[in-house]
């Protein structure tokens, strides 16, 4: 059933495959485009690094988020899927983990690279990499439920948008500073532990609150 | 009266800009909040009319020998 | 114990006829209440050995604060009680105190602003608390702005109702990782000056403020729910009679 569903979400992004890179190329234009606007100037731009890999994958992510859910809800799949024996929560879950596999992890794949573009300091990288690998799973799970509540809306990216930044904060305020703490010699446990502290809780209560969500939408009540 | 004057009153020590640009956001956030729902009242009262106008006119043109 | 009561305050017949009476009295308690606050703490009471008369600032901003973020917490206990035992009227508190509290939790965020400039020589700072609410201040604009997004609005109730308590789950974290970030790049000067060593004739009129607000936005959530109820219950003999009553038929 796994191996279904995974298989199913890959044959869906790869018919649109044209679609996935989008959230890449956001990714890595929003990282070009700081030095573009503060100037190459190295000693500037070293202690932004890690901010603005955070800010850019923040908004990557929130970019794709309107594809979780709604393309399968506007083709009724969705409410198939709700009425099979399956839980649907579960199905949620893998959803979402497809969607990060599809999504996050490629930014975090990518994030060393734009970290070296933006003269990140050594030190800073293993953080850097360790934070996005625990937080973009993070970001889909929370971005779930957004999605979730505004699949039915038509042009809901904004209130998508506004719904989920709030919840970012705390994900960006530890992921960004973490890379910060290891450029000065201190080794950042107390960012990525609370990091990995919100997954787990993420993790067991996103899948349900969006299945829920789901519901609400597909039966209008 | 803390103050010795009205003029004083009004001055707030220097910091008089301040003080009174503060109470005049209260002043502006209590009389929207006043506004607000007087409006949507009177257009609920005023659909709720409209609703039951449209059913006596309805079941009067109705009540004729049928 | 007898839960008949509560189910009775379900009905928005029964919730409309009682609390009739129960606004005006809020109303005029509020009234007198912010009247003599505003009054006794702008010329009344003492000025502030440091802050001067900017002080008095405090009798605005320190209710609004509070209150902002006391109604999300009813809005989440409210959203929990509609989703699960589904009574309506929940729902219309959740749907009528968001713009609410949005109205006062930008108060607050402009009341602080404009104490910090003649208090720390800005009028923006990165401040804990002013941080977190303006991170409050948005999770009002969404769930507004979500609730006004759906078209049905049954679905609307319910998709605000889990906004909301997925609002209140994350509070907490997002008010500690404020907190911390704040300790890390503030220097720890930028506090907010309320030592709980306060003279009685600064922080009683504060105490006087603090219940005029709560018995206001009282006054102003009854006021928008009787509104509510009346629009969806419209069909209803007991609206017409009421109408009659109002001599607006």
């Amino acid at each position: 059933m796994i191996g279904g569903a995974f298989r199913y979400e890959f044959l869906q992004a790869y018919r649109l495959r044209s679609e996935l890179v989008n959230p890449v190329v956001f990714f890595v234009m929003v990282c070009a485009m700081f030095p573009l606007a503060l100037g190459s100037n190295a000693q500037l731009l070293a202690p932004l690094a890690s901010g603005i890999v955070w800010v850019a994958a923040v908004l990557a992510t929130m970019l794709s988020l309107d594809q979780m859910f709604r393309q399968d809800f506007d083709d009724g799949i969705l409410e198939q899927m709700e009425l099979s024996e399956v839980p649907f929560y579960q199905i949620v879950a893998f959803k979402i983990l497809a969607h990060w596999c599809l999504t996050g992890l490629p930014l975090v794949i990518l994030s060393p690279l734009l970290a070296m573009m933006l003269y990140m300091p050594a030190e800073s990288y293993l953080s850097l990499i360790i934070g996005l690998l625990i937080g973009t799973p993070i970001l889909s799970l929370i971005g779930a439920i957004g999605a979730a509540l505004t699949v039915k809306i038509r042009r809901g990216n904004i209130v998508l948008a506004l719904l989920v930044m709030p919840l970012y904060v705390p994900i960006l305020i530890f992921g960004s500073t973490a890379p910060l703490m290891a450029a000065e010699g201190i080794v950042p446990a107390a960012q990525l532990l609370w990091l990995a502290a919100i997954l787990v809780l993420m993790a067991t209560i996103a899948p349900l609150a969006a299945a829920l969500s789901l519901r609400v939408n597909i039966y209008g009540s | 009266m803390y103050f010795d004057s009205f003029t004083d009153f009004i001055a707030m020590g220097g910091h008089g800009t301040f003080v009174w640009m503060a109470y005049a956001c209260f002043l502006m956030v209590i009389i929207w909040n006043l506004v607000s729902p007087a409006i949507r009242r009177r257009q609920v009262l005023e659909s709720a009319r409209r609703y039951w106008r449209r059913v006596d006119a309805e079941s009067q043109s109705t009540e004729s020998p049928s | 114990m007898n839960w008949v009561w509560f189910h009775k305050w379900a009905s928005p017949k029964w919730f409309f006829q009682k609390t009739d009476a129960l606004v005006l009295w809020f109303g005029f308690l509020c009234l007198i209440l912010l009247t003599v606050g505003t009054v006794w703490g702008l010329a009344f009471a003492p000025e502030d050995f440091k802050q001067g008369n900017s002080f008095r600032i405090f009798y605005i901003h320190v209710p609004s604060a509070i209150l902002a973020q006391s109604i999300f917490m009813a809005m989440a206990i409210s959203a929990a009680v509609g989703l699960i035992w589904r009574i309506k009227l929940a729902h219309i508190f959740v749907e009528v105190a968001a713009p609410i509290g949005a109205s006062i939790t930008l108060l607050a965020l402009l009341t602080g602003a404009i104490w910090g400039k003649p208090t720390w020589g800005t009028w923006w700072v990165w401040d804990a608390r002013l941080t977190s609410t303006l991170i409050q201040f948005f999770i009002y604009l969404g769930i507004i702005s979500l609730y006004q997004a759906i078209e049905n609005r049954d679905t609307a109730s319910k998709a605000t109702a889990i906004a909301c308590l997925v609002g209140i789950v994350n509070l907490p974290i997002i008010k500690f990782s404020v907190n911390w970030w704040n300790t890390l790049h503030q220097p720890a000067t930028f506090k907010l000056t309320e030592a709980p060593s306060m003279a009685t004739e600064m922080w009683v009129p504060g105490l006087i403020m603090m219940i005029g607000f709560y018995l206001f936005f009282a006054y102003l959530v009854l006021i928008r729910m009787r509104s509510e109820v009346l629009e969806r219950e419209k069909r209803s003999a007991w609206v017409r009679e009421y109408l009659e009553k109002k001599d607006v038929l």
